[in-house]
């Protein structure tokens, strides 16, 4: 499977359909995918009108699909109602730092497990791997009890520092520096070139493509976890969009036209970045699924 | 008695050697990810272990050893059987679901016809809304008295459904809104699966006379094994590990119709539920909970060998 180019994924290479005769003015998978981007888009499209309705309008049967005339001040309503501010700052410093973080460090543990022989390399890489297999739950009371030793509870680093390496982008890239071909590097090598200006300077450049991908996986992740803040956040000026729309449902959930112009602020910036990145989102995704 | 170092005079030091040796240059790349992943991973998970032995509490820094307490009484608790049982309902309707509904899904979003590109991105979508955000939607579309989805199916006179709030209905409601929330994932792997069929055994298959759907289940059907075993696999562990959606639409309700076993051991280690003393016996359960996800796998991995054909 890892022979598949999944990069091409978004374009348009199918299967080829054998000429025959034509029984609709449209191929007859029009009457399948047409309904179905319906119901998937459906609920999305609701709260975003629902954000846009009054508050009457939101508590009427049956549901208002289409409000008339937009209310847009739910936004500011919206913003000014809870800190969102705040917590979008909060989450976007967690995920900047944690983001740039995975790609500095996973890329050197990477390059040194791709291209250096040294001693313990097979041990060290054998318990990196084997900590992928155990699920979350295993690791989150003595993780937790960690970052309560280190004074990190209620804080922004709570949410940083268990998360700046994580062992899926170490291996995503150690088996990325092991396709690109060797020799540019070994002539860099005899011109006196170190180490870390050879990674710098040839292999991160050949590797745009691969760190494009973790980095939006990355993003993804980080962006919307919620388990892990739930546990080491309870304090409203340390909590993140995802802990922040939480105590909104629980605090407005009559507002409903505000809690869902709420929800649709929290939603955008990783949709816009989505339909900006898709393809590095696809392969990502493709990429997390060869990793089995 | 000088003659060895006599006869490398120009030779580097010995703290020379060692800084251009691999051994330390090895080190020196991957120790900043090693360190954190052994900190924050490796020790952790020992430490877990520890804690499952322990009665612990985790506002006490006391903790005495009580042997293997923690695990014997799991099989007496009412409340971890009814978890386990809502985990194994949970997963014998989202995965075969999901899976079906993705493979077909990606067959569709494979051909080359107008608006395909709109079509899959209707469908990605749903990758990139967190778990929360769908929670909000989802109590919205499912609201009893003024959701849209009652609505939709009034006017085929179903309904009107309790959704979250029904004893019967949450689990299930559950399963639709987490399908909703993975249709993308598991269509892109199908996708990337199906982009690995070669266009020559269609053709032929084709050429020879096959019916679409003989050449579907002769030829891309089998093709498709590899990543149907990789979803099962994944989507298995992913529906037992359920957390997010119970704790933040349903709190495990109505009564216990969708506790499910990481939402009972978040209760017992960190809600007052329990009095925040059972983080050990938390632990005890979430070790078991590995060994069972991992004997799954191995169990699907092991079927899978026997049903699946890899082409090399």
């Amino acid at each position: 499977m890892s022979a598949i180019d999944v990069s091409t994924l978004p374009g348009e290479i199918g299967m080829v359909e054998p000429p025959r005769r034509r029984w609709l003015p449209f191929s007859p998978w029009h009457l399948v995918l047409m309904p179905i981007a319906l119901v998937m888009l459906v609920p999305l499209l609701w709260v975003v009108m629902t954000s846009f309705e009054t508050l009457a309008q939101t508590q009427h049967f049956p549901p208002i699909l289409w409000p008339g005339s937009f209310q847009w001040q739910n936004y500011p309503n919206a913003l000014h109602s809870v800190p969102f501010g705040r917590w979008f700052w909060n989450t976007t410093v967690v995920t900047t730092v944690v983001v740039l973080s995975n790609l500095v460090l996973c890329a050197l543990a990477a390059y040194g497990f791709a291209r250096i022989k040294f001693f313990g390399k097979g041990v060290a890489y054998f318990f990196l791997l084997a900590t992928l297999m155990v699920p979350i739950q295993v690791v989150l009371i003595p993780t937790f009890l960690i970052v309560k030793q280190m004074h990190l509870l209620n804080t922004l680093g709570a949410l940083i520092v268990p998360n700046l390496a994580n062992v899926f982008g170490i291996f995503m890239l150690t088996q990325f520096f092991r396709t690109l071909p060797i020799e540019l590097e070994e002539a860099a090598r005899i011109d006196g070139a170190s180490r870390l200006k050879i990674l710098f300077v040839i292999v991160l450049p050949l590797s745009l493509p691969a760190l494009a991908t973790l980095a939006v996986i990355q993003f993804l992740w980080t962006w919307n976890d919620f388990l892990w803040p739930l546990v080491t956040i309870y304090k409203e000026n340390a909590f993140t969009l995802q802990l922040g729309l939480m105590s909104f449902q629980g605090s407005h959930a009559n507002d409903t036209n505000l809690l869902m112009a709420g929800n649709v602020m929290s939603m955008l910036p990783v949709l816009l970045l989505f339909i900006a990145a898709q393809r590095y989102f696809v392969r990502g995704i493709a990429t997390q699924g060869l990793k089995g | 008695m000088a003659t060895v170092e006599e006869a490398t005079p120009s030779g580097p030091s010995l703290a020379q050697r060692i800084w251009h040796s691999d051994n330390l240059a090895g080190w020196l790349f991957v120790l900043p990810a090693v360190f954190l992943v052994a900190l924050f991973s490796i020790f952790p998970i020992i430490w877990g272990f520890i804690l499952s032995l322990q009665k612990a509490s985790l506002l006490s820094p006391i903790r005495p050893f009580v042997g293997i307490d923690n695990y014997t009484k799991i099989a007496s608790d009412p409340h971890a059987i009814t978890a386990a049982r809502n985990a194994v309902v949970y997963t014998f309707l989202f995965v075969p679901s999901s899976i079906a509904i993705a493979m077909f899904l990606a067959i569709a979003l494979n051909q080359k016809i107008r608006l395909i590109r709109f079509y899959r991105l209707a469908v990605f979508i749903p990758v990139a809304v967190s778990t929360i955000a769908t929670g909000v939607m989802f109590l919205w579309v499912f609201d009893a008295t003024f959701g849209i989805a009652n609505w939709a199916l009034g006017q085929v006179g179903l309904g009107p459904f309790g959704w979250f709030n029904s004893p019967q209905g949450a689990l299930p409601s559950l399963v639709i809104m987490t399908v909703w929330g993975w249709l993308g994932f598991d269509t892109i792997i199908y996708l990337a699966a199906l982009q690995g069929v070669p266009h020559e055994l269609v053709e032929a298959a084709a050429v020879d006379g096959a019916t679409r759907w003989s050449t579907f289940r002769n030829v891309t059907l089998p093709l498709l094994g590899p990543a149907t075993l990789l979803l099962v696999v994944w989507s298995t562990i992913s529906a037992v590990q359920l957390f997010d959606e119970v704790y933040f639409v349903t709190k495990g309700g109505p009564l216990e119709h969708t506790s499910v076993p990481v939402f009972y051991i978040f209760k017992l280690a960190f809600t007052s539920s329990f009095g925040f003393s059972a983080a050990g016996y938390a632990a005890a359960l979430a070790y078991v909970l590995f060994l069972v996800i991992l004997g799954l796998t191995l169990a699907q991995f092991w079927l899978g060998k026997r049903v699946v054909h890899y082409s090399s």
